[in-house]
């Protein structure tokens, strides 16, 4: 059983691994730091965000959010350093604050309301995009030299590459989240909430809590790859990452995870966002072929895995079923 | 029930109807008290025009995408896929279009792209038993890539003032997107109210497994759905494209499914499936819509927009809510209010071996829906 739940995260893996070797068959000069280091750079505030969706989408649950919530924490802390001349750590800490009680608030209509997530995070998605726009529609950008030295933090790696500040930070955030998920009671509880609300309850499961902690924790991680976002591109934009939150469902889908909920890993998720920079990677090497085949190859890719799952949830059904047909004949006899 | 005198069905239909219509007029009212020539309509060249008429024509995307999306949620689906077949359709009928093809052609053709969108989405939900959500996601994502490939990465014009007129034109001084929404709304109605497709609908989303033991055909109701769906987002995509004259695959028909959705959730038609009206969900788009003119005609600057849009929805939402059933009973269809769909009904999962117990309940939930309906 254990081993037919890490199927989809074994598959994702080795699709990743088959997939960067074909590549750098067609360009040796993929197989490089620079390329790895870019990826990780390219994607970090992407990555970030993919771990709030996990744990989400791991309790059953989806956020739409996301992207409003970058693009509003992108323009508020660009508006906050560039016209009220905050620091941009007080503003990142501000930014932080409002993002994660914007979650819990969603959090606490989802559970306290009994309202579907899907509805309320949409209802959260064009809030914080409103909210975005009143902050500022043009877009900010930021001259601070606090910002400027972040960027220049990076760890070299042999071989060239330059290990951003941002890519540091996406693989902590990917590191403390597998913990969480694995080794905290808190990381259980949604778990079993992904398995059966119902039953996780009856088991003593802090439902409401949990609920309430699984959103505030996508909000303050939407607001953190938010911060990423502002130093990646040095502004804010109010109209900047729309869809994002698709590309990290996707990642977090390819990744393994049942979006049911209750199985899954958080380091799927991060070669679900592997995969995705693989793509536009190869895209960008090859040249000739345009941006828009990323979203033609993911939605491939999506389907892909779906159906992976679909088929080990219908085996194992059927075993279950199996199981449960000849006790049922055992007890008729 | 099936002797109910007429004056007593419209009541009921008024009490359904009760909470959007007031919201719709309250709206409206507001409007024009803060600018007073909203409700002004005049008669120019043999066509109607003003704002009243204009909030008709933009809500037309909206009220056909409105009609498949209530059809889809009564079964306790949802389809997000239908901005992007907007831009597939599009793209389509640009690019025959632009190559000269007659419009009776392209009409076919474009509709003909709109249902094989639709089923393949039925078939990820009906035959694969993929999750709503996920199996419309992914032609959300691919299909803008796919309307682009269509396109080949460029905003597609063309000039043909017949095609245009879908978009742009009026017959009896009535504009042809209004007459295309109300025409569809009634046919799709009729159809599944004069028959029993709409109950049999009802039946798959309250419960799939306990309708398919009494025996309904609940895959081809949710082929049905779905392909309603990505039809009306064709005739969307058709008439936003004869508007601007031209395909935008990256911008047409962008976060519409969104709310197209919200149109459903305001008109009262609840996402865990179940009993649903067409009218209801429409009013809901005019809802939307004369929301989004009243803002541009009263003055606010657009941002404020999406934040008052938000706002509306999160009091609606509340005062629907299962959790505030004494407030939000007045809200709900009578009959289906306080039933505890969510839970009690939810579909079997894995391994239930619980056939028999399923069968003797699947007419009990029957029979109570139809005293209610």
């Amino acid at each position: 059983m254990k081993n037919a739940r890490n199927l989809p995260f074994l598959a994702t893996l080795i699709v990743f691994l088959i997939a960067y070797a074909l590549c750098t068959l067609q360009f040796p000069n993929m197989l490089s730091t620079r390329v790895v280091a870019n990826l990780l750079s390219d994607n970090a505030f992407l990555g970030i965000a993919a771990v709030g969706m996990t744990f989400v989408i791991l309790s059953g649950g989806i956020d739409l959010s996301v992207g409003s919530v970058i693009a509003f924490t992108s323009v508020f802390v660009a508006v906050l350093v560039g016209s009220f001349d905050l620091h941009p750590m007080t503003a990142f800490t501000l930014s932080l604050v409002l993002s994660t009680l914007f979650g819990a608030g969603m959090g606490l209509m989802i559970r306290y309301l009994a309202i579907p997530p899907f509805v309320v995070t949409l209802a959260g998605m064009f809030l914080a995009r409103g909210a975005a726009y009143l902050v500022s529609t043009q877009s900010v950008p930021i001259t601070h030299p606090f910002f400027e030295t972040i960027q220049t933090v990076s760890v070299r790696l042999p071989g060239g590459g330059r290990l951003t500040a941002m890519a540091m930070l996406m693989l902590l955030v990917f590191a403390i989240g597998a913990l969480v998920a694995s080794r905290t009671r808190f990381g259980a509880n949604v778990y079993a909430l992904g398995g059966n609300e119902q039953s996780a309850a009856l088991m003593g499961v802090p439902v409401g809590r949990t609920i309430i902690g699984i959103y505030a924790l996508s909000g303050f991680l939407s607001g953190l790859s938010g911060i990423a976002y502002t130093i990646y591109t040095s502004s804010g934009y109010s109209l900047a990452t729309v869809g994002i939150e698709l590309d990290a469902i996707a990642a977090v889908v390819i990744g393994g995870t049942l979006l049911t909920g209750g199985t899954g890993l958080v380091a799927g998720t991060l070669v679900g966002i592997l995969i995705q920079g693989l793509i536009q990677t190869y895209i960008v090497f090859d040249g000739t072929l345009s941006s828009w085949w990323t979203k033609i190859v993911i939605g491939i890719l999506l389907f892909a895995f779906i159906a992976l799952q679909r088929a080990i949830i219908w085996y194992s059904n059927r075993r279950l079923a199996d199981g449960a047909a000849r006790g049922e004949l055992r007890g008729a006899a | 029930m099936q002797t109910t005198p007429i004056s007593a069905a419209l009541t009921r239909k008024l009490r359904r109807l009760g909470p959007q219509l007031a919201a719709l007029f309250a709206i409206l009212a507001l409007i024009t008290l803060i600018s007073p020539g909203f409700l002004s309509i005049t008669v120019q060249n043999g066509r109607l025009y003003g704002s009243l008429i204009d909030v008709l024509v933009r809500a037309a995307p909206v009220a056909l995408l409105t009609i498949g999306m209530t059809l889809v949620i009564a079964t306790r689906g949802i389809d997000l896929s239908i901005g992007a077949v907007i831009a597939i359709c599009g793209a389509v009928a640009a690019s025959l279009v632009a190559d000269g093809y007659p419009l009776v052609a392209v009409l076919v053709a474009v509709t003909a792209v709109g249902l094989v969108c639709g089923l393949w989405n039925a078939v990820l939900v009906a035959f694969l038993d993929i999750q709503p959500i996920i199996a419309t996601l992914i032609l959300m994502v691919a299909g803008r890539g796919i309307a682009q490939l269509i396109t080949e990465g460029v905003i597609l014009t063309f000039n043909n003032d017949d095609f245009a007129d879908i978009g742009s034109g009026a017959l009896f001084g009535i504009p042809v997107p209004v007459l295309l929404w109300l025409a569809t709304g009634l046919l799709v109605g009729l159809l599944v109210r004069r028959t029993a497709l709409g109950f049999l609908i009802e039946a798959t989303g309250i419960n799939r497994r306990a309708a398919m033991l009494a025996g309904v055909q609940a895959r081809f109701l949710l082929i049905f759905v779905y392909a309603v769906s990505g039809v009306m987002a064709a005739i969307a995509g058709l008439i936003i494209t004869a508007d601007i004259r031209g395909a935008d695959a990256n911008n047409a028909g962008l976060w519409l499914e969104l709310d197209a959705i919200l149109a459903v959730v305001i008109g009262g038609t609840s996402l865990n499936g179940g009993r649903f009206s067409i009218t209801a969900s429409l009013i809901g788009a005019l809802i939307i819509q004369s929301i989004n003119t009243g803002i541009l005609v009263s003055g606010f600057p657009p941002e404020f927009n999406l934040i008052i849009k938000a706002s509306i929805i999160i009091v609606v939402l509340t005062l629907q809510s299962p959790a505030l059933g004494f407030i939000g009973g007045f809200l709900r269809p009578p009959g289906n209010a306080g039933q505890p769909i969510g839970k009690a009904s939810a579909e079997p999962r894995a391994g239930e071996k619980a056939g028999t117990t399923r069968t003797d309940r699947a007419p009990t939930t029957f029979s109570t829906q139809e005293r209610t309906s």
